[in-house]
Order: C-alpha cells, then structure tokens, then sequence
C-alpha cells in the first residue's frame, strides 16, 4: 500500500504563482481525477510533482509513503515510484525507446534480459507496433502512437503511483481507449494509484475515476465522487471559476 | 630553417583558430612512421612508386611546407579497377618538438573503386606538430570513400588540408573523425569540375578538457547539375571549444546543381565553446541550396523526459549525445575502426581524452 499526500502545494512559473493550495491524498488502486478548465494549473501540478525544471515550489509538500518527493531529483522521484505520462512526449533524435527503457531499468537494478519478451507482451495489450521501439523516442510518431508508448512505458516500469497529463489530447477514440483501458487494468493488476489531469471525461467510460476534484485558479475548489464529472459534462466550469 | 611569417587570426581563414599561439621555429624536422595495412594484394596494386608531388594549388605556408618537405603515401587506382577492401593508412607520430609534413594522394582512376582510411596518432605527451595534406582526385565515374580519424594526443597540434576534386560523375564520400589533438584543425575542400559530380562529407568531432578542433569547409560547384552534401556534428564539453565555419559556392556555369550544408553542435558544459559559420556564394539562380546550423546544450526538455523515467542524468546524457551522433554514426562506412567509435564517444564523455 502507497499513498502519495499532496499538502498545501504552491508553485510558481517565473514571476507568476500558479499553483495556490493543492491537497490531494492518493492510495494505492485509487483513481483521482483533477479537472479544470485550460489555465486552471493542471499541468504546473503535474510538472512540479515530477521536478521539471522552471517550475518552482512556493510552499506545501509532497510525501510518498512519508519519503519527502520534493528533495528528490527527478530521477529518483521516478525511481521512487512516480511515473507521469505527458501531455506532448518529447522527441528525442537517436535515442532508441528501447534503450531509453533499458536505461530505466538499470537504475532499477532490474535485469533488462526479459525486456523484448515484455514489450512484445505488453505492446500486443495496447495495439503498439512494437517495431517501433527501435525508433527514435516519439520521433515521427502519431499522436496515438505517442500515448501508447507512453502507457506502454508505464506498463513495463510499474511504478505506484501514474500521473497522466492530459492523457486524451491529441490521439483518436481508439488509441485513447487502449491506453485508458490499460491503466485501469493496472489498478487492479498493480494496484497502481492514479492522478489523471484532464479537462474532458471522455477518458473515463475505462478509467473509472474513485474521486473528482476541480482546479481552478490554482487551488482544489471541490471534491466529490465520479458523479461531480458527469455534472461538470453538463454544466462545464463555469459554476466554479469564481469562487 | 629560413624565417617564415605565420598567418594571423586577423586573416579571415584563420579566424577563431589558434594560430597565434603557434611557434613554428621551435619545432625541428621529424617523422611520422606509416604503415599501410590491407589486403597484400590490393596494396601492391595501388601504392605507387612515385616520390614526387604532383604539383597543386597551395593555400598558405603550411601547404608549400608541406609540398617541400613532405612524406608521400601515392595510391593510384587504376581504369575500372575496383578494390573491395578499405586500405588502412596509420602515421604515427613517436617524438616530441617535431615537426611531419604527411601527404596522401589519391588518384583514383576513371570508373575505379577505393575507400582509404587514414589515421594519426600519437601519445598525450608528444608534443609536436603534424601537417598532413591529402590529395583526392576522382577521375570520370571513380568512386572514392576516404576516411580520416584524428586520435591524436592531447598535447599534438594538427594543421591539416583535404582537397578533393571530382571529375564527371564521380562520386567522392569524405569522412573525418575528430577525437584527439590538442589544437586540431583541417581544412577540407572539395571541387566538382565535371558534370555530375557528387560529394559527401561528413564529419563527428568530440573535444575536451581543453581541446579545440577547428574545421573549414568548401564545396565549390563549378560545373553543372553537381551535388554536394555536407554533414558535420559537433561537441564540446569542460573547457574545449571548436569552429565550424563552411562555405558552399556555385559558379556560374553550375546550373542545377544541389548543396547541402548542415552543421550542429551540442555545448556540454558552461566552460566549452562552439562556433558555428555557415557561408552561401551563389553565381547563378536554378539551383537547390540550403544550410543550417545550431549550437546550444543538451535539450532541457529531453533530459527530463528522460530522467523522468528514472534514467539518472548521466546516463540520460550520455543517451542524447549518442542519439545526436546517431546520424553521423549511420552515414560512417564500416570500416576498422569506425566499429567502436560509439562506445568510443561513450568512453569520451566519461572522461576519456580520446
């Protein structure tokens, strides 16, 4: 059992505060969701919980299992457990995914021998052309493909706890079915705990959310079960950016 | 040795070098020891007898020293002939305070095959000067694949020329590696005089601690419907600086023809320098043209998508300066000890000075 406590998180962006108050407590198997209309922080939280560099934390803390997350570089946040999907991968020219993903599980101390045999298994589960993993990081990958290398990483790393970024921009139906599917399998199978960041639900028909939470203006303005998404899908965020 | 006035900085072609920190009269004559390695029976084909230089144009000081003074490697591949198996050229360079002026012509004859590796090396503490000139004429459909690789030491200054002229459809693969030497420049120029003529440089330079390398590049197009393509990748890291500065010209009478020129340099540290000088003289309109250069740090946002993987950021490094090599890497013919170059760069970025 992992919990990840989120305390009271500020974060600023250059000159400009974005994140004012985030609490959020995430248990292993659970499914957070925090929604928020564009330019709400959803982003920025998730960029300053896995230390992207040019996002600076104001106040607040993060624990995972007691462990303080922020002290930690970003290496060993992932290594510790974290593991964020994000909204745009980045290309890396040369580099080949699967040596990236032999890198990962080296700093793992895991052995990288099964390594082949489990992407073959695991691109299979998400309708990943595993040829392409001798690419380039996201080098001229579709957006689709793109987000199923992204689960496809999470899959075969385990971490405890997912941060997905935005998981449904920018790929189609079925590409975004596969990868929200595979999470939630991972609830279950890993009892991976998981923050999706999202301004739509559309991901949710696989990935059951346990919990919603709306961000706006850099601060958790509600918190209430799956149905508070379903009332967002009718009403959207105008009811609470003013708060 | 008569007093000879050495070029200054203030001289655009040695802009940004290291000229001025060169004496030239402290250095006394000495060697390189070269040996040839291949198949026996394609070396006695194709190493010549000849003693002489053929005359060439010459540039500055360092070429007439050279043509006076120098140590000849002739390699004459004959009409239609082809050698299948790389010829291995290593100048070794054992003593300290000298100066060795090796000269290479190639003279690949028409509708002949040869790829040429040349290598110079030397220990980190020789402290001497190496003055190499290479001399690559393709003749009407020759195909020529020449290979430097500088391992040089780290305390080894090396001034060195390719020039390189391809006659009617003659194709011409240049391909320098750069890891050693303490101040190491080449010149590297390639002329296509016959219709057709194609050329391809491409070049991976690495220097640390407190090397330089230094390249010049020329692509002169002076006949038509030529094409010359350029790809040169750099890096820097601790203190070390280099220059890239290319040229691609096109004579008048070069009508479609096509020149690419790209050069990118990766500055690994707060302490390394790199320039980049990319030149466009353009005579005549219905051609295909295009350069590009970049020089800047590893990209922010690839190491910590990396390292968000839980890659630690050495390794993470290591992983994108291979990865910007990659392409370099790929184009580099497989030859010996082109093979290892990888884990070779590897080892470089670890600390290694060559």
């Amino acid at each position: 059992m992992t919990t990840l406590v989120i305390k009271n998180l500020a974060v600023s962006v250059g000159s400009s505060q974005i994140l004012n108050d985030v609490s959020l407590t995430i248990n292993s198997g659970e499914v957070h969701a925090v929604m928020g209309p564009n330019g709400a922080g959803k982003s920025t939280l998730s960029a300053a919980l896995m230390g992207k560099p040019g996002y600076t934390v104001t106040g607040g803390s993060v624990t995972l299992d007691g462990v303080d997350v922020l002290a930690l570089p970003t290496w060993q946040r992932a290594t510790a457990g974290l593991h964020l999907i994000m909204q745009y991968p980045t290309e890396i020219p040369g580099v080949m995914l699967q040596d990236a993903m032999s890198a990962a599980l080296d700093t793992r101390n895991q052995d990288s021998k099964q390594l082949n045999q489990l992407i073959e298994t695991e691109a299979k589960r998400i309708g990943f052309d595993s040829e392409l993993v001798t690419r380039s990081v996201n080098v001229d990958f579709s957006g689709g493909e793109k987000k199923r290398s992204e689960t496809l990483q999470l899959s075969v790393l385990q971490p405890k706890i997912a941060i997905l970024d935005e998981l449904d921009s920018g790929l189609d139906i079925d590409a975004l079915r596969d990868c929200a599917q595979r999470v939630e399998d991972a609830t279950r199978e890993i009892n991976l705990g998981v923050l999706v960041i999202t301004h739509y639900s559309r991901l949710f028909d696989q990935l059951k959310p346990d919990f919603v939470h709306i961000l706006t203006n850099g601060r958790i303005v509600k918190s209430a079960g799956p149905e508070l998404a379903d009332e967002l899908e009718v009403t959207g965020y105008a009811a609470y950016t003013n708060v | 040795m008569s007093t000879v006035t050495i070029p200054t900085v203030d001289e655009e072609i040695w802009r940004y070098s290291r000229i001025g920190e060169l004496d030239l009269e402290s250095f006394r004559p000495g060697q390189v020891t070269t040996t040839i390695d291949g198949p026996a029976d394609s070396i006695k084909k194709v190493v010549s007898r000849a003693t002489s230089v053929v005359p060439r144009t010459s540039s500055d000081l360092f070429e007439d020293l050279n043509a006076k003074n120098a140590a000849l490697t002739a390699i004459c591949v004959a009409k239609g002939q082809t050698i299948s198996q790389p010829i291995i050229i290593t100048h070794s360079l054992n003593e300290s305070g000298v100066v060795a002026y090796p000269r290479l012509v190639i003279d690949a004859q028409e509708n002949s095959e040869i790829t040429i590796v040349e290598r110079f090396i030397s220990g980190d503490d020789i402290a001497s000067l190496v003055v190499p000139v290479v001399d690559v004429r393709a003749a009407q459909s020759a195909r020529v694949t020449y290979v430097a690789i500088n391992e040089l030491g780290a305390a080894t200054w090396q001034i060195g020329y390719q020039q390189a002229v391809g006659q009617r459809d003659s194709m011409m693969k240049l391909f320098s590696v750069a890891l050693g030497g303490d101040y190491a420049r080449v010149r590297a120029e390639v002329r296509l005089e016959g219709q057709g003529a194609n050329s391809q440089q491409v070049a991976l330079y690495f220097a640390g601690s407190t090397q330089m390398h230094d390249f010049r590049t020329l692509q002169d197009h002076a006949a038509p419907r030529t094409r010359s393509d350029l790809l040169f990748k750099g890096a820097v890291k601790d203190t070390a600086k280099s220059v890239y500065t290319g040229l691609i010209r096109i004579r008048e009478n070069a009508t479609k023809s096509e020149a690419f020129q790209t050069n990118r340099n990766l500055t690994l540290s707060n302490g390394a320098w790199a320039e980049s000088v990319p030149n466009l003289e353009i005579e005549t309109n219905d051609v295909k043209c295009s350069h590009a250069s970049t020089v800047g740090p590893i990209d922010d946002e690839q190491r910590f998508y990396l390292e968000s993987r839980g890659i630690k950021p050495e390794i993470a490094e290591r992983l994108v300066v291979l990865g910007f090599f990659g392409e370099v890497l790929d184009r580099l013919p497989a030859v010996p000890f082109i093979a290892d170059l990888r884990e070779r760069v590897s080892v470089k970025l670890l600390g290694a000075s060559k």
